[in-house]
C-alpha cells in the first residue's frame, strides 16, 4: 500500500479506555484494525485499488485544496459563547465512507419505518393519545415534558405531515449491526455539508466517480422544495411560496440556511421580515407585503412566536401559531415534534414502531437505561465508569459523561449531578463505534464515525437521500463526533446496485 | 425581493465604496506627509475630517503622527470608518444577502475579507503601506468586476448601484467640503508651489490626476478642479455623474415595479439642478454652501430610498 497505516492506534485507544479491550469494526478493512497487508472490505474494493496507486503527496495537496475551497465558499459554522464569535471550518477528510447498495437498502427501509412511526406517534399524541391509553408509553412522560406543546393539541398540520425533514443518527458496531442513536425530528442540520462534501470530492477526484458508480445526492434541494411545496396549506393559491426562516447571520448554522434557500430558490427570512397580514404570514418585500405558504423554519419552537411561547423572543413572528392553527401557513417541521425525539421517549421507540406499524423494528435502538426509574438508576450509578450518560434534553455533545474516558474525579462530579436530578439523564453502553480511516500527514489512521441520513416526508411519499453526513471524531480514540466538539466530516458514498 | 435584502445590498456596496475611498484618502495623506513634513499634521487632520473620523480620533490620540493616523484609519476595529471595519461590514452584509449574489461576487468579497484580515493583522510598516493600499484597491476592483460580469441587470443590481453612488457622491462632496477654501477663485491668483501641490492632492484622493490632465493638459487651476469634480458628467466620481446614476437606477426600478415614488422625484430634481448649474454660478452662490446643501440632499435621498423600498420595518 502506498499510504502507510499508523501502527499503535488500537493500543492507544485501549489505553484511553482504561482496560476495556474493545474490538472496533473498521468499515474499510473489517476487523483487522489497520494491520499491514489487510484487504479491503467489499464496498471499498474499487476505491482501495485506486488508493493503493496514489501518491500520499498528491492526496495531501488535495486536502489542502479542499480546505481552501471550504474557506472561500464560506462553509463555516459559528461557535456559541466564543469570544470573537469567529467562523470556523469543520475539518473535512478526503477519504470517503462507502456503503454498499445492500447495506443501504436495509438501512433506508429501517429509517423509513421509523419515520412513519414517528409521524403516526405525533398525530396520536396531539389527538386521541391511544398509545398512552394502551399503556405502552407512560402518561407522565408526555404530560411533564417541555417538548410537548399543548398549543398543538387537536391541530391538523397541512397534508398531515409533522416531520418534513428528519436526520436519523445511525451508528454501527459490526458488519450487520446498525443502531439508531437519535431521531432528530426537530430541525436537523448538516445537510449542506453532505452536499458540499460531495461537490468538493467531485472537483478534487473526478476520476474516482468515473471508475466507481456512486448514487447522487445533488437532487436533495430540488426534492426538499418539492416536498415542502406538496405540504402547502389549503390557503395557498397557485405556486407555493417557500421561505427559510433563520435566526440570522450569527446563528451557528447560518451558512446552511442561506445555502438551502439559495439552492431551493426560496426566500431567506428572519422574524422581523414577517408579520401577520389578513390572516396569512407575509414577508416585507421592496413592493409591500407578500404572503408565504410554507416556512422551513430553523428556529426552535420556543422562539417561534412571542405571543404563544417565549415572550422575549426576537427571532419569531408574533401570531404565527394562530395563523398556523387556522390553516394559513405550513410550518416545517411542525411545532411540537420535539416530543418524538426527546431522549426520554427514545427508549420507547421500539414499542412506538410496533404500535403504529404492526411490524418489528428493522433498526435497533441502543440499549438505554432511564435514570428516572430507581432500579435502572441504581445500575447506572454502579456502572458509571463504563457508560455514556447524557442529559435528556441536551444536544451537541455538551453535558455528557463518557465513563471509560473520564477520570475518577470527573466520574464523582458527575455522580453528584446525576443524583441531584436523576430524571434528567439517560445512560447507554459505551458503543464500540465503527471506524473509517482518515488521511493524516503520516498515513491512514482509523477514527470513529456516525452517520446522519436525511429524510424528506411529504403527504404522499418518503424520500431518503442515498448517503448522508458522516461525522468523524478527528481526535485519536475520541467517540464524540459533534462539530462543536472538534468533529469533522467525510463524504458518504452509497454504491449503485 | 425582500426589503431587508435590498437594504443589505445597498449597504454592502456603500461599505465597499467607503473602504476603497478610505484607502485613497490614506494614500493622499501619506504622500503629502512624505513630501511636506511641515504641513503633515494639518493634512492628516483634514483627511480625518474628510473621513468623518476626527472626533473619534481625538478621543483616542493626542498627536497626528503618520503612523498613528494610518493605523487608526486602516486597522482600528473601534473606528467604524477604518478600512478593516468597513470591509467587515461589507462582508457581513454580503452574508446577509448571499442568496442574491452570484458565487463569484460572494467569493470575491469573502476572499477580500480573509486577505485583509491577514495583511492587517499587525501594524503596517511605512515601507509596506503602498503595497497594502494597492491590494485594498485591487480587492474592491475584484468585487466590482465580478458584479459587473456576473450579476443580472435587475432590481438587485439597481440597489447595488444606488448604494455605490450615494456613497461615492457623499465622499466626493466631503473632499470638496474640507478643501473648498483651496479652490476659491481668490486663491487662483496666488498659485504658490504649495497650492499646486494641495490641488494635486485633491485629485489624488479621487484617483483622477491623469484624467484631469487629459482634459486640461498640465495647467492646473482651482476652478477647473472644482468644475471637474462637480459638473463634469464623464468623470465617474463627480457629483453630477453620481447623481445621474442614482436617477437612472431609480428610473429602472420605477419601470420594473410600475410605480413612481418620492425618491425618484427627489433624485430627478437634484440631477436637473446640477445639469443647469455652471461653475461660475456655484462660486457666486458660495462653493461651501453649495456643497453643504448637496451633502444634506444626498443623505435625505438615501433615507427616502430606504423608506420607499422598505429596507427596515
Amino acid at each position: 500500500m502506498a499510504i502507510p497505516w499508523i501502527a499503535g492506534f488500537t493500543f492507544d485507544l485501549i489505553y484511553i479506555l482504561r482496560g476495556f479491550a474493545i474490538d472496533f469494526f473498521d468499515e474499510m478493512l473489517g476487523d483487522s484494525n489497520g494491520a499491514q497487508g489487510a484487504s479491503f472490505r467489499e464496498p471499498f474494493a474499487a476505491y482501495g485499488e485506486w488508493l493503493d496507486n496514489e501518491e500520499p503527496k498528491r492526496i495531501l495537496k488535495k486536502s489542502a485544496q479542499a480546505e481552501a475551497f471550504f474557506r472561500t465558499t464560506g462553509i463555516t459554522f459559528n461557535v456559541y459563547g466564543e469570544e470573537d464569535a469567529d467562523e470556523r471550518l469543520i475539518p473535512f477528510d478526503v477519504i470517503p465512507r462507502i456503503i454498499s447498495a445492500s447495506e443501504w437498502r436495509r438501512l433506508s427501509r429501517g429509517i423509513e419505518q421509523r419515520v412513519r412511526a414517528i409521524n403516526a406517534f405525533l398525530h396520536d399524541i396531539y389527538h386521541r393519545q391511544e398509545i398512552l391509553r394502551a399503556g405502552r408509553v407512560p402518561f407522565e412522560l408526555i404530560a411533564n415534558n417541555e417538548a410537548f406543546l399543548p398549543q398543538m393539541v387537536g391541530v391538523n398540520p397541512p397534508g398531515g405531515v409533522y416531520t418534513h425533514i428528519v436526520g436519523t443518527d445511525i451508528v454501527r458496531t459490526g458488519p450487520d449491526e446498525f443502531f439508531v442513536l437519535e431521531d432528530n425530528a426537530r430541525t436537523p442540520s448538516g445537510v449542506s455539508y453532505m452536499l458540499e462534501n460531495r461537490e468538493t470530492m467531485l472537483q478534487m477526484f473526478p476520476e474516482l466517480f468515473s471508475r466507481i458508480a456512486v448514487q447522487q445526492v445533488s437532487d436533495y434541494p430540488t426534492n426538499l422544495r418539492r416536498s415542502l411545496a406538496a405540504s402547502a396549506p389549503a390557503a395557498c393559491a397557485g405556486k407555493p411560496v417557500v421561505a427559510v426562516l433563520t435566526p440570522g447571520i450569527h446563528n451557528s448554522a447560518y451558512f446552511e440556511h442561506s445555502y438551502l434557500a439559495d439552492q431551493m430558490g426560496a426566500e431567506l427570512v428572519e422574524g422581523h421580515d414577517l408579520r401577520v397580514v389578513d390572516g396569512r404570514i407575509a414577508m416585507r418585500t421592496t413592493q409591500g407585503y407578500t404572503p408565504i405558504d410554507v416556512i422551513y423554519r430553523r428556529v426552535d419552537d420556543e422562539y417561534l412566536d412571542p405571543l404563544n411561547f417565549n415572550p422575549d423572543s426576537m427571532l419569531g413572528v408574533p401570531g404565527i401559531m394562530d395563523v398556523y392553527r387556522s390553516g394559513g401557513i405550513t410550518i416545517a417541521n411542525a411545532p411540537g415534534t420535539g416530543i418524538a425525539d426527546d431522549k426520554a421517549i427514545y427508549s420507547y421507540m421500539p414499542d412506538i414502531v410496533e404500535f403504529y406499524t404492526g411490524e418489528k423494528p428493522i433498526l435497533n435502538n441502543v440499549q438505554t437505561w432511564r435514570c428516572s426509574e430507581p432500579d435502572q438508576l441504581q445500575y447506572v450509578l454502579d456502572n458509571l465508569a463504563e457508560l455514556v450518560v447524557k442529559e435528556v434534553h441536551g444536544s451537541g455533545g455538551y453535558g455528557m459523561l463518557v465513563g471509560p474516558a473520564a477520570s475518577k474525579q470527573e466520574i464523582e462530579d458527575f455522580r453528584a449531578k446525576l443524583l441531584e436530578n436523576a430524571a434528567n439523564y439517560i445512560a447507554q453502553p459505551t458503543l464500540a463505534l465503527s471506524t473509517v480511516p482518515i488521511f493524516t500527514e503520516k498515513g491512514l489512521a482509523p477514527r470513529h464515525v456516525d452517520l446522519r441520513p436525511f429524510v424528506l416526508v411529504s403527504p404522499e411519499r418518503i424520500d431518503i437521500t442515498p448517503g448522508g453526513l458522516t461525522r468523524v471524531a478527528m481526535t485519536e480514540g475520541s467517540l464524540v463526533v459533534n462539530s462543536s466538539q472538534g468533529g469533522g466530516t467525510k463524504d458518504t458514498w452509497v454504491l449503485e446496485e | 425581493m425582500l426589503g431587508k435584502t435590498a437594504g443589505g445590498l445597498f449597504w454592502m456596496f456603500r461599505y465597499l465604496e467607503r473602504c476603497e475611498n478610505n484607502a485613497r484618502l490614506i494614500d493622499a495623506g501619506f504622500r503629502i506627509a512624505l513630501t511636506r513634513s511641515a504641513t503633515a499634521k494639518s493634512e492628516w487632520k483634514s483627511i480625518l475630517t474628510t473621513a468623518g473620523s476626527l472626533a473619534d480620533y481625538d478621543d483616542r490620540h493626542d498627536d497626528y503622527s503618520s503612523a498613528e493616523v494610518v493605523d487608526f484609519m486602516l486597522r482600528d476595529p473601534t473606528n467604524p470608518s477604518s478600512v478593516i471595519s468597513t470591509m467587515k461590514q461589507a462582508r457581513d452584509n454580503a452574508r446577509l444577502v448571499r442568496t442574491a449574489l452570484t458565487r463569484e461576487v460572494w467569493e470575491a468579497t469573502n476572499e477580500s475579507w480573509m486577505t485583509l484580515k491577514q495583511i492587517l493583522a499587525a501594524p503596517v510598516a511605512e515601507q509596506d503601506l503602498p503595497d497594502v493600499l494597492a491590494s485594498i484597491r485591487r480587492m474592491s476592483a475584484q468585487v466590482r468586476g465580478a458584479t459587473a460580469g456576473t450579476m443580472l441587470r435587475n432590481d438587485v443590481f439597481n440597489f447595488i448601484r444606488l448604494g455605490t453612488f450615494i456613497e461615492r457622491a457623499d465622499n466626493t462632496a466631503r473632499i470638496l467640503d474640507v478643501k473648498y477654501y483651496l479652490l476659491l477663485p481668490s486663491i487662483a491668483q496666488v498659485g504658490s508651489a504649495i497650492d499646486v501641490m494641495q490641488w494635486e492632492t485633491i485629485l489624488r484622493t479621487v484617483s483622477a490626476q491623469r484624467a484631469y490632465r487629459w482634459l486640461n493638459g498640465a495647467e492646473i487651476s482651482p476652478s477647473n478642479i472644482a468644475e471637474f469634480l462637480i459638473l463634469y458628467s464623464k468623470m465617474p466620481r463627480s457629483l453630477i455623474f453620481c447623481s445621474q446614476k442614482i436617477s437612472d437606477n431609480l428610473g429602472y426600478l420605477e419601470q420594473d415595479y410600475g410605480v413612481s415614488l418620492a425618491s425618484h422625484e427627489a433624485a430627478k430634481a437634484s440631477t436637473q439642478r446640477l445639469r443647469k448649474a455652471s461653475i461660475d454660478q456655484i462660486f457666486d452662490q458660495g462653493l461651501h454652501e453649495f456643497i453643504q446643501e448637496f451633502t444634506a440632499q444626498n443623505s435625505r435621498l438615501a433615507a427616502q430610498i430606504e423608506h420607499d423600498y422598505r429596507f427596515l420595518e
